[in-house]
């Protein structure tokens, strides 16, 4: 709780108001049942009309009253619930901007939207409840208790009954109920699946004509689930006509024990009608207050899921010598010193292990390697996507811990795997190169990525919407779309990770072409399957299993290596 | 992968029908023809009339016996109480006793047989909804999104099994209740009534303004979550990206613009959804007041008794309930309508069209295939597919090149019948594929595709997906022959082993090893290859090759392949560029044509 004090700072103003509001509107709704007896009590034994008008018309104003402290509440509440949870919301999407690699890997990001999304309006609705409910049915069944005790003593012992009889038959069915909707869940979470393999595979159901086993096996699922969702919904039902009843003895307790009051003269007719509404009251208050509380221990989960993102440690942050020193990457020699990494310190084996390289300014570097041989891994800790768990990364001689994570990464664009385009015009996408490119700069960069062609080819050309509402593109289109943005700014290095495997090789060939032409100063890494890709690299770096096992010219490991003449035979025709 | 993801954890929501905690989320949603949709959920309910028929029958003891206790305060004050008659009280308090047990064992039956009527209903449909997709053609699925689909399944079955579950019941409740507390004030005291017939028409009108004004405030707020919701999605997707771009700061500006939006708009949501409530209950406290005082005069100038009094207060303050309930479920109702238009409509897509009277089996089948002038296109615009002729001999490997989109994958399509073709024929050992009975023509084909799914299942059963009697024993064989036995083995429970969010505790290779093994087991005839070892690297290649060669041996074998290198030794070669076939022949006299294909060749082995 104390962890989320903050996002409710700005509203302070909001979370006392409301719950005196609430105390008003209790007070004022209260007194209603007792004012009413008093009309039967004084006003009709009496015969005093002007003490019914009075009564009645005081009634009426409490009712008013209720109705501003009312609208009062919720205008406050609401504003403190929806501002807390666009505070909540901004403080967890500012650290999942601070997070490193490390920390996505470890959160999906379906769970991290989830959380951010669903979580939060749930603790929006808690805090809502809390500034209304939780305050408002206590104090009512409070009020009312002392005011019946006040009215009867005596009477006030079947409320003593009453009350416990309802806490304990609610326990219980929500104590049964709660563990079958769990299981519901389960049930729910395996009906889903079902359908989710089917939507996914529905090539291979069709192929092997296997639609009416499926069809079994979803009626199978399905009937697990409506049993377990009869049995669950079963037992929350129950709440009802139980309260119902519980309620109905209670009056008719009173009756009994109120009608024989009266006919003893220790009690009056208008009295009892009072009393029935309070045990009503109260009884109500009691279901409410525990519904509530019930809504709260559920939300226990979304609070975990959400503080569980609030504290995950940012580990990759910029040291303080590094923003004082400001340095900026205008070359692009690269060096691995000895580096072992693991992306999981307690993790048993590392997944690289003594990395010695050096990549000097302008080369063009290929990384090959079988799958799992951490390739990616390897260029993913020049930007400090992960740190490394024990020896050096140098850009230009100077360590990558010591240049601040946004000069570090804004002269040196990394191409990743699995890439992703954002809704908007493709301009902008690719804008996301270089803010300030002129529309120049943009065609030449799609140009040299073989994009501007396709582009061209759209009706509305760089105007083309992508994403949600837009086109869809091919995934060759795509990663060349990528390749465009990552080199409009030219950067000092440029790492591209597997990212033409869906671009053809005549394409690619071009692609690669123009880097030579326009990309000269630029130190670029290429991690490839295809041999033909990398010909012309100037060096050549083989990985296999965290470790490099040959490094040299394509002609070098030809002759040297046995593992890359292999993979070049594989890949090799039999002319 | 990812988008997987979200429909699971989608799914993860505990929020039982009923309950609060779902209060502030009024749904503006409106199905786009009532009349309909709820004649078709009657079509789904009404096998369960005898049920419902009872369900009337207690729901109406329910309330009767609620409105007659109320009742029976009267003459209990009237005639027992102030004569002070005990022995009279005494008959009285029982037979309320009697009325009430009968009303909650009433409730109780009530609320159960609602529910069990409830979930076999909404079991109904979801079966239904699920063997329709499972007849629906490919090209449905293409069009459709995943997502959508899946939210059929997870919100919109929620949405209609939470109406049918608790608010059908308490609509029905409510409406029953309001009648009948308004006939019984009405036969307690007419000219008392009168000052509730005076306050409920002001109540309702102030319920139906706040309604009004608060749908457009949803309708607002939904869309600015819907932004939100949609920036964060997006966002998250493509952190990597932000990062490497460093784009974190422009991200969170672009957020904070969107969020604070969404914050006004549902602060104005919040409230107005959250006043109505507040605002007909104390409007009905003024009722109450309004009818004490009148009643007090009443009783002293018309002689009103005490004891109608009594009950009368009663109603009046019970009245507020219903009301309320009615104007909040109506919105429940209205959205689960929405939803459950949608499932209709999904219902009512063309299945795929069946096969034609007098259609034939498809057996002992040599694989010899035969495409003649075949042309096609998804949607009569745009031909996908030009006068594509070509002839597999049972036992030959076929292969299709040509560039990304050049129709490969869709003339595979054709030969299973995931689409049909416009014009030309497409033939098995000479018999139309048109005249086959689709089932059997699909069971001769067996296809592998690039992306290897499989299913939440031992490792044997999902190999055993190729044939379903298949013994464990042919299993392993098949396996031992694809080369995927010797991983298999050593998977902690080896053939038992469970395969965990489609099989992402194996590599891709040894995925693609099951997937051949699983079409090894199904023994077909005629085998496609849809780029079944592009996203592999070559190494690993070479030992799921052994695997393919074992599955395509004596088969009839089409072949589509990103690298040429796995193409060569085919019998033919199909190079296709827009639909069209550009060139054909073998290998080698291709590389002499130095057409296409020798240029698409050495750009990769130069």
């Amino acid at each position: 709780m104390k962890r989320y004090l903050i996002f409710l700072s700005k509203y302070k103003k909001a979370l006392i108001l409301a719950p005196l509001l609430v105390v008003i509107d209790v007070i004022c709704e209260i007194v209603q049942p007792k004012l009413m007896s008093t009309i039967v009590d004084q006003g009709v034994r009496q015969k005093d009309m002007s003490f019914i008008l009075h009564t009645g018309a005081f009634m009426v104003a409490l009712s008013l009253i209720a109705i501003a402290t009312n609208v009062g509440n919720i205008f406050y509440s609401s504003h403190a619930s929806v501002g807390f949870a666009a505070e909540l919301r901004k403080g967890m999407f500012s650290k999942i901007q601070e997070f490193s690699f490390a920390n996505l890997d470890k959160f999906s990001s379906a769970t991290l939207t989830t959380r951010i999304t669903n979580d939060v309006n749930i603790l929006q609705d808690v805090i809502m409840m809390s500034l209304r409910l939780l305050i408002r049915a206590p104090l009512m069944l409070l009020f009312a208790v002392i005011i019946a005790i006040s009215i009867n003593a005596g009477l006030a012992l079947v409320i003593a009954v009453a009350i416990p009889v309802l806490a304990t038959c609610m326990y219980v069915i929500l104590k049964k109920g709660f563990p079958y909707f769990e299981k519901m869940q389960k049930k729910l979470d395996k009906v889903n699946l079902v359908v989710q393999e089917n939507l996914i595979n529905v090539r291979v159901v069709k192929s092997f004509v296997r639609e009416t086993f499926e069809n079994k096996k979803f009626g199978h699922s399905n009937n697990e689930l409506r049993e377990m969702a009869v049995k669950a919904s079963g037992m929350v039902v129950l709440i009802m006509p139980v309260m119902q009843l519980i309620m109905n003895l209670s009056i008719v307790a009173i009756v009994w024990f109120g009608g024989n009051a009266i006919i003893k003269d220790t009690f009056q007719v208008g009295q009892l009608m009072s009393f029935i509404t309070y045990i009503t009251q109260i009884l109500m208050s009691l279901m409410m207050l525990s519904m509530t509380i019930m809504t709260f221990s559920r939300a226990e989960a979304s609070s975990d899921r959400i503080l569980e993102i609030l504290e995950a440690p940012a580990d990759i942050i910029d040291t303080a010598s590094a923003i004082e020193k400001n340095l900026q990457i205008t070359l692009g020699k690269i060096e691995f010193k000895d580096v072992f990494f693991k992306y999981h310190s307690n993790g048993a084996e590392f997944v690289l292990k003594g990395i010695n390289l050096v990549v000097n300014s302008g080369e063009t570097v290929a990384i090959i390697g079988a799958t799992g041989a951490a390739k990616s891994t390897l260029v993913q800790l020049i930007p400090r996507l992960y740190d490394i768990s024990s020896g050096k990364v140098l850009i230009n001689d100077i360590d990558v811990r010591d240049y601040t994570l946004f000069n570090l990464r804004i002269n040196l664009k990394l191409v990743l795997q699995q890439n992703e385009l954002f809704t908007g015009t493709i301009k902008q996408n690719l804008k996301w190169g270089n803010q300030q490119a002129t529309d120049d700069e943009i065609i030449a960069a799609a140009q040299d990525a073989q994009a501007h062609d396709f582009i061209m080819s759209f009706p509305l050309q760089y105007e083309t919407l992508l994403g949600h509402s837009g086109i869809n593109i091919s995934g060759g289109q795509k990663q060349r779309l990528c390749i465009a943005r990552a080199i409009l700014r030219k950067p000092a290095i440029l790492i591209l990770d597997d990212s033409t495997s869906a671009v053809d090789s005549i394409t690619e060939a071009k692609i690669r072409a123009s880097f030579s032409q326009h990309l000269k100063g630029t130190t670029i890494i290429i991690i490839a399957q295809r041999i033909s890709s990398i010909l012309s690299a100037d060096k050549i770096v083989l990985l296999d299993n965290g470790a490099i096992i040959g490094t040299g010219t394509h002609d070098d490991l030809i002759k040297t290596n046995l593992v890359y003449k292999e993979i070049y035979n594989s890949q090799q025709l039999q002319l | 992968m990812s988008n997987q993801e979200t429909l699971t954890s989608q799914t993860t929501k505990v929020a039982p029908a009923g309950m609060p905690g779902k209060h502030g989320h009024i749904s503006v949603e409106k199905p786009k023809n009532s009349k309909e949709v709820l004649s078709r959920l009657w079509s789904y309910l009404s096998k369960e009339s005898a049920y419902l028929f009872l369900i009337l029958v207690l729901l109406n003891i329910n309330i009767t016996c609620t409105l007659i206790g109320s009742y029976l305060l009267r003459p209990t004050i009237n005639n027992f109480i102030i004569p002070r008659n005990i022995s009279g009280l005494i008959t009285m308090i029982l037979l309320l006793l009697i009325i009430y047990a009968i009303g909650a064992i009433a409730g109780v039956f009530l609320n159960r047989i609602m529910i069990l009527v409830a979930q076999k209903t909404i079991s109904n449909i979801r079966v239904d909804l699920f063997s329709k997709l499972q007849s629906l053609p490919l090209n449905f699925f293409d069009s459709a999104k995943h997502g959508d689909l899946m939210s059929l399944f997870v919100n919109d079955m929620d949405n209609v099994s939470d109406a049918l579950n608790a608010s059908l019941l308490q609509f029905l409740t409510s409406s029953i209740m309001v009648i009948g507390i308004l006939s019984l004030m009405l036969y307690i005291s007419p000219l008392l009534t009168l000052v509730t017939f005076i306050i409920v028409p002001f109540m309702l009108w102030v319920a139906s303004a706040i309604i009004k004004k608060s749908k457009g405030f949803f309708t607002t707020q939904q869309k600015a979550l819907g932004e939100v919701d949609g920036y964060v999605e997006e966002m998250i997707i493509g952190m990597k990206v932000v990062k490497v771009f460093c784009f974190e700061g422009v991200a969170e500006k672009n957020f904070e613009s969107l969020n604070y939006d969404l914050r006004d708009k549902a602060t104005k949501a919040q409230l107005y959804a959250g006043v109505m409530q507040p605002i007909i209950q104390n409007l009905n406290t003024i009722n109450f007041a309004l009818t004490a005082t009148v009643g007090g005069l009443l009783a002293i100038f018309k002689g009103f008794d005490l004891g109608g009094l009594a009950a009368f207060m009663q109603y009046s303050r019970q009245f507020g309930r219903p009301v309320n309930e009615i104007s909040s479920q109506y919105n429940t109702i209205q959205s689960a309508l929405a939803a459950a238009e949608r499932i209709f409509q999904i219902m009512d897509e063309l299945a795929e069209t069946s096969d034609i009277p007098g259609a034939i089996d498809l057996v002992d089948v040599k694989g010899n295939v035969e495409f003649n002038e075949v042309t096609f296109s998804y949607d009569d615009d745009k031909v996908i597919l030009k006068n594509i002729s070509f002839c597999a001999k049972a036992g030959q490997k076929i292969a299709l090149v040509g560039s990304t989109g050049a129709g490969k994958t869709t003339i595979m399509n054709l030969l299973p019948r995931f689409y049909d073709i416009q014009a030309g024929h497409i033939t098995i050992d000479g018999l139309d594929i048109m005249k086959l009975k689709r089932g059997s023509l699909r069971k001769a084909l067996a296809i592998v595709l690039q992306d290897t799914h499989l299913f939440k299942a031992s490792v044997m059963d999902n190999i055993r997906y190729g044939k379903l009697e298949a013994t464990n024993e042919e299993v392993i064989a098949a396996a031992i022959l694809s080369g995927a036995d010797s991983f298999i083995q050593r998977l902690p429970k080896g053939y038992h082993t469970l395969l965990q969010n489609d099989g992402d505790n194996l590599s891709q290779g040894q995925r693609q090893l099951l997937n051949i093994t699983r079409s090894i087991v199904a023994k077909p005839v005629i085998l496609i290859l849809d780029e079944a070892t592009s996203s592999i690297d070559t190494r690993t290649e070479q030992t799921i090759q052994k695997g393919v060669d074992q599955l395509m041996k004596g088969l009839t074998c089409f072949v589509i392949a990103h690298r040429l290198s796995t193409v060569r030794d085919a019998d033919e070669i199909l190079v296709l560029d827009n639909g069209e076939i550009i060139e054909r022949g073998n290998h080698e006299t291709l590389l002499k044509q130095k057409g296409k294909y020798y240029q698409l060749y050495t750009s990769q082995f130069d």
